[in-house]
């Protein structure tokens, strides 16, 4: 084992990684790859795919389990290895007493969010208070049902896959707005005015970026989009795109260096300062399942979803959610790396980067992009 | 009743419920979240009817937008609750007299409301069968064509709600000390430094 | 019609059993976990004293600005869905009416950005 990690000391020192973290790291990652994509095979579930309503309705109920259990699994393992590669990075262990090298970690934080005292503000908005949580919690999780795992596994295969991505996420403001109103507390206010703010700006990129993939591709079918990476993934020859969309994405999500909205030195955890136990749980599942939609959607849009890196016999093999998974597995790599790496941007920076760097070039790009694909559709023409 | 006619039932009492409380509620934030719920349904019938893309559009735009504005400027606005219910007595009869009028309007509008001839044929002809051509398409190879004069409409509709709304809101503060990032970029030490030789014992 | 609800049903589906699992979270953890408020812990959060009044002030008329902003960046967007996904297939028209329409936003963009709007402070 050391040999192996010996082999690429320098690779692993260039992060920061020691050996026994490695070993961690390793063992983390693989864990939360087989989780998330342990969803997959739920919707292969198609045993019961008979035409009459009753098992129609029943099989979906199962497809639902097959995709929420594996996905909040994988959440509270992605919680482990960001505080496991956190640790690396950092020269700590990060987790290791409860169960073997802190596998039962997230158990243990699971049960002991459960048990605590959800604690009610007394001059908050009660009913708000609790709803916002949920909310947040729900629409993390509904986006999961068009995301193609595989060819085929897909929950729903709408026509306009890429769009509900887009309307749901343009949802996620109302959580903390509503989170940040109901506490009643400055902080929170403040915190989710800051945050809802960011989320609209970043939006903007996100739907110019996701455009130039839209006039390469034709169609609003994810599975569509995924097909026409067959022959070269998308972040090759819209490279720009893709450092754009994952900029915008890391503010999407509240993530560091942009996780101005909790900024804990300012405002002390911002929209979410007020809860508590289940409360703040479903906030933090819901965070982090965002984050790891962030991740497929990225794959999807970008490295070829389930598409494997080169098409030859040996990497087919391989079944095509293990591609997945591991693509989804690097870019939450790349956010926690992020996270160790950047200190926080300043909030007037923020929203310049968003309005006068990114939706500027990435206008322009779009329209280079179209540029160049009706150039070669003429030239075909003539 | 099939599956469709009972979704259909479901978003058309929610809608309207929804509708009833953005206007009962006391709190302006609660009507502007039952607003929400409103819009949502509306995108369900939207979808009950064949028009996804509109439904996902007015999720986006109304939803995601729209509201979240609605929902700054009703946080933003100050209200005082109990000096709104003292004045309520002195107001009734002008906005009873309001809505009796507006009553009037809305069924002289509906009862002289009739078809125009070939209407129906008209919007048969205009969507292709959502099997053959996705409603997107259809859509974009309408409106950019067919409908290029209200398309531009709706661009300077744009451009003077963009103008419009820097010109009522933007104040600049005078005080604040402003990044300007191309200046710090492109300044060099040769124009910020400067280097001065002191002697030993003389100071500056 | 029916090919269109067979795939939007699931997502109900979805959506109640997402609902359901939130509500059975928050309910059982108001059920289940100790209850034992006082009023330091009810308090709203703050550095040392007691809240002075309502914490939802009046604040920056810039978020406004910023909202009202994405409102319009974001109906161009949604005009450019449609002519993104068929823009090959479009006449010459349909392509030049879109180049006008983004120009006459960029027009707005470039006045935003004169006058400011876009600076945050």
């Amino acid at each position: 084992m050391e040999a192996v990690y010996n082999l690429y000391a320098p690779l692993w020192k260039l992060i920061g990684l020691e050996y026994h973290n490695a070993i961690d790291v390793a063992y983390t990652s693989l864990v939360s790859l087989g989780v998330i994509l342990g969803s997959t095979f739920g919707i292969l579930f198609d045993v019961l795919n008979i035409n009459t309503p009753i098992f129609l309705i029943l099989s979906f109920v199962l497809k639902t389990l097959a995709i929420i259990v594996p996905l909040l699994i994988a959440v509270a393992y992605t919680t482990l290895l960001e505080r496991k590669l956190m640790g690396g990075i950092q020269r700590r262990t990060g987790p290791v007493v409860v169960g073997a090298y802190g596998l039962l970690q997230p158990l243990a934080d699971g049960a002991k969010l459960f048990l605590k005292e959800t604690i009610i503000p007394s001059n908050a908005n009660a009913l708000i208070f609790l709803a916002s949580p949920t909310v947040a919690f729900i629409l993390s999780l509904i986006t999961w049902t068009v995301i193609p795992f595989e060819k085929g596994a897909v929950y729903v295969d709408i026509n306009v896959g890429v769009v509900y991505i887009l309307a749901v996420s343009s949802l996620s403001v109302y959580g903390i707005i509503m989170a940040g109103w109901s506490s009643n507390s400055k902080y929170a206010f403040l915190g989710a005015l800051r945050s809802a703010a960011q989320l609209i700006s970043y939006e903007i990129s996100i739907g110019v970026v996701i455009l130039t993939i839209l006039a390469c591709v034709g169609s609003l079918n994810l599975t569509d989009i995924v097909l026409a990476q067959n022959h070269v993934w998308f972040v090759f020859p819209l490279f720009p795109s893709f450092l754009m969309f994952m900029v915008s994405g890391l503010a999407e999500t509240n993530r560091a260096p942009f996780d101005l909205p909790e900024a804990e030195a300012e405002l002390v955890s911002g929209y979410n300062v007020e809860y508590s136990a289940m409360t703040f749980a479903l906030f933090f599942l819901g965070e982090y399942a965002h984050m790891a939609l962030m991740g497929s959607i990225t794959s999807i849009f970008f490295l070829g979803g389930w598409l494997p890196p080169i098409d030859l016999w040996i990497f087919n093999l391989v079944p095509g959610f293990i591609w997945f998974g591991m693509k989804v597995t690097a870019i939450l790599f790349f956010f926690v790396w992020t996270r160790a790496a950047f200190p926080r941007y300043r909030y007037d920076q923020l929203m310049r980067i968003g309005w006068k760097v990114f939706l500027p070039i990435s206008l322009g790009w779009f329209l280079f992009v179209v540029g160049i694909i009706l150039a070669f559709q003429h030239s075909y023409l003539l | 009743m099939t599956v469709a006619d009972l979704a259909f039932y479901f978003f058309a009492i929610v809608a309207v419920v929804a509708a009833l409380l953005v206007v009962v509620a006391r709190n302006p934030v609660h009507s502007v979240l039952w607003l929400i719920l409103t819009f949502l349904s509306a995108a369900g019938m939207f979808v009950l009817m064949g028009a996804e893309f509109v439904a996902m559009l007015l999720v986006i735009v109304y939803v995601g937008a729209v509201a979240v504005l609605f929902l700054f400027v009703v946080m933003m606005l100050d209200v005082d609750f109990a000096e709104l219910r003292a004045g309520m007595a002195k107001y009734v009869p002008i906005a009873g007299l309001i809505g009796v009028v507006i009553l009037m309007q809305l069924t002289m509008v509906f009862g002289s409301w009739h078809m125009a001839d070939g209407a129906e044929a008209a919007r048969a002809a205009v969507t292709p069968d959502a099997a053959e051509v996705h409603n997107t398409k259809a859509l974009g190879q309408l409106i950019y064509d067919q409908y290029i004069y209200l398309f531009q409409a709706a661009g300077l509709i744009l451009l003077v709600a963009m103008i419009g709304a820097i010109v009522l809101t933007l104040r600049h503060r005078t005080y604040v000390k402003r990044q300007d990032v191309l200046a710090q970029m492109y300044r060099d030490p040769a124009s910020a430094l400067e280097l001065k030789d002191i002697k030993p014992g003389q100071g500056l | 019609m029916d090919d269109l609800l067979r795939e939007y049903l699931p997502i109900l589906i979805f959506l109640g059993m997402a609902v359901a699992l939130g509500l059975v979270l928050i309910l059982a953890a108001l059920v289940l976990a100790v209850r034992n408020p006082d009023p330091e812990k009810v308090s709203a959060f703050e550095c040392g004293f007691n809240a002075f009044d309502d914490a939802r002030m009046k604040f920056d008329v810039r978020f406004y600005l910023v909202s009202i902003l994405f409102i319009i960046f974001d109906l161009e967007i949604a005009f450019l869905f449609p002519w993104a996904v068929s823009f090959g297939t479009l006449t010459t028209v349909g392509f030049w009416s879109m180049m006008v329409f983004l120009g006459v936003l960029t027009i707005g963009f470039a006045y935003e950005w004169k006058k400011g709007a876009l600076e945050w402070e």
